[in-house]
């Protein structure tokens, strides 16, 4: 057994492999030129962006087209930019099982538009999209059965959404009166603190600078 | 003839029941004996991993892995420093290298033993159980020597590993191993030509390949189906590239092929294990920054810098560059995968964990039709799933 040490300790794929990727990256750009809105390859990591009513047509043509094979559905999750003018961003992992590639599929969407269910492509899709809706709230059209999955019974909001606090809002307490477990809103001992360590000097300094610019231009008029 | 309405019974199946392997309620609608529709509910363990983790640092997080799938928390915990390794581009020390293989290995057969322990209790033989947690105990004793925890190790760094094995630790795994390597013999003549195990698992719960790769299987419920599919070898990372193993795979792809890929992977953990052992090189167990790793202790006492480094280290923590990357690993129950979104700060932006266990649980919906409710236990057990990582 001869160890060679190649210094980094995560994946990186040969180069032959490497030039593979250059070539289906070459071919997607070419045959989906119409859903495509960017394309790109950095960290061996291949990432494509499309237009939000292609992505049934594109992922149904990456999984049968015999050059890419895409017949594994690995992974749905969403991502939420709340200063964005498409909130959410929709990612799909897939691999290609006979072709040892692996490829992210990207759909940036507004708050409250839906998005085309894949179940009937990968019926592994049934639980991931449930999992989106319950945690980001974005609704999947022709979904079997698109109900909440993670959450209780009747929770009400959308967990992993930016604006949602780390708290939450209600807890569940067992009310002796009632002898039943109940709903009730939040009760913090201590203030949630959320310690900012970035630039800890420059914290204050910053709304300083910020205000003496302001009084500056209100002396100027 | 008067007509007699016959309805079907709805029954739930745990979320108490002791072969439910932890929360898992199923809901199934039974005729007569036989399973008409399964319906699984999740979530009884679900504790916002993924927004806990938004709100913490990078090294701050790796415990929340454990307390994922928390019968192999080493390959859990791995993956997490992977994927910050990967985005940090951070070359690793050769003996940080092996010392993971060799926690991770070790874990896998720590897994697989319960697996089959498990399973076979899930068919009424209980002594496989009680034989296998003895040696899963004696893993978990070496973990405990080495990083003080059974359990919830928190031993992976990122850039290494938190503290070296000590020197009498090599002997005492290569010890173990071998003798270990025959006592599994014994269990295995209990279960493998068993009469009744076989007639509880042969031609029960078969997955053919194509609705496998369908359903998301990853790891040995796909493998046994017969595609040869394993990520230490598809898409090596860590030293596996130069290691000496194979991949079992299976061919009817029912109970009794999943149990015996579980078995023939023990075997392959033990090779990688010896390996490691044999080839252990020595040098430094974690990268020489003081910006990713905190400087040692004795240092801080007289150099100034140690300990701003120290400080900064355990208050802000290190950046990660803007960017993303998913990497996946084989961990010993399928492919766990982290999806990692970084803003450039010293938290995660957003981290998918791509968990295995709710693949193979989503497909008792279609696999559980059509058995009676006996072999439920044995295709739920032949699935391998831990609650703590499907609702995460």
């Amino acid at each position: 057994m001869e160890i060679k040490d190649n210094l980094v300790s995560y994946y990186v794929p040969s180069e032959k492999k490497q030039l593979e990727l250059q070539e289906i990256l070459s071919f997607i750009q070419k045959e989906c030129k119409n859903s495509l809105i960017s394309i790109d390859l950095t960290n061996f990591e291949l990432s494509v962006i499309i237009k939000k009513d292609k992505l049934y047509t594109f992922i149904e043509f990456i999984k049968n087209n015999k050059v890419l094979m895409f017949k594994q559905l690995i992974d749905i999750t969403a991502v939420d930019y709340p200063d964005r003018n498409n909130r959410f961003t929709v990612v799909y992992n897939l691999l290609s099982l006979a072709h040892n590639f692996r490829i992210r599929v990207k759909v940036e969407i507004e708050e409250n538009q839906m998005l085309e269910s894949i179940v009937a492509l990968y019926p592994a899709a049934n639980f991931l999209e449930r999992e989106v809706w319950d945690l980001f709230g974005i609704k999947f059209t022709n979904h079997p059965d698109l109900r909440r999955i993670l959450t209780d019974v009747g929770f009400e909001g959308h967990p992993l959404r930016k604006d949602f606090p780390v708290t939450g809002f209600m807890e569940v307490i067992y009310d002796e009166e009632q002898e039943a477990v109940v709903y009730k809103p939040v009760e913090l001992i201590q203030a949630y603190r959320d310690f900012d360590y970035q630039n800890p000097w420059m914290a204050g300094l910053e709304e300083l600078a910020l205000s003496e610019i302001k009084n500056k231009s209100e002396e100027n008029k | 003839m008067v007509e007699d309405k016959i309805r079907n019974t709805v029954i739930n199946f745990g979320p108490q029941h002791p072969s439910s392997h932890g929360v898992l309620r199923l809901v199934l609608e039974l005729d007569g004996e036989v399973v008409k529709r399964a319906e699984p509910h999740i979530g009884q363990l679900h504790r916002g991993t993924e927004k806990l983790m938004e709100s913490k640092t990078y090294t701050q997080n790796i415990p929340f892995m454990d307390r994922l799938d928390y019968v192999a928390p080493a390959n859990y915990e791995h993956c997490w420093v992977l994927t910050i390794e990967k985005l940090l581009k951070l070359e690793v020390p050769l003996r940080a290298k092996f010392i993971r293989v060799l926690f991770l290995e070790l874990n896998r057969i720590a897994r697989h033993a319960f697996a089959i322990g498990a399973q076979g209790l899930d068919v009424g033989a209980m002594t496989p159980m009680v034989w296998l947690f003895e040696s899963r105990e004696q893993i978990l004793e070496f973990f405990e020597e080495v990083t003080g925890a059974r359990f919830h190790l928190n031993y992976f760094r990122v850039g290494g590993v938190a503290k070296d094995i000590q020197e009498h630790m090599i002997k005492k795994i290569s010890d173990w191993i071998i003798k270990f390597e025959e006592d599994f013999l014994d269990t295995q003549a209990l279960l493998t030509g068993n009469r009744i195990f076989k007639q509880r698992t042969v031609s029960i719960g078969t997955i053919d390949k194509d609705t496998a790769i369908a359903w998301g299987l990853t790891g040995p419920n796909l493998r046994a189906s017969g595609v040869a599919w394993d990520i230490r070898k598809t898409q090596p990372y860590e030293i596996y590239g130069d290691l000496d193993f194979d991949i079992p795979i299976g061919t009817n792809g029912d109970v009794y092929d999943r149990y015996l890929v579980r078995i023939k992977e023990i075997y392959e953990s033990i090779r990688i294990v010896k390996q490691c052992l044999e080839g252990m090189p020595n040098g430094i167990i974690k990268v020489d920054d003081y910006k990713i790793t905190p400087p040692p202790r004795a240092t801080m006492k007289s150099s100034m810098e140690a300990m701003i480094h120290h400080f900064k280290f355990f208050s802000e923590g290190f950046h990660v560059p803007k960017g993303e990357a998913y990497v996946p690993v084989e961990t010993p129950s399928g492919e766990f995968g982290v999806y990692l979104i970084s803003d450039g700060s010293n938290k995660p932006y957003r981290a998918k964990l791509r968990s295995n266990g709710l693949m193979h649980l989503q497909i008792i919906k279609s696999l559980g039709v059509g058995y009676q409710l006996g072999d439920l236990p044995s295709i739920l057990g032949s699935l391998d799933f831990i609650f703590g990582e499907i609702d995460r």
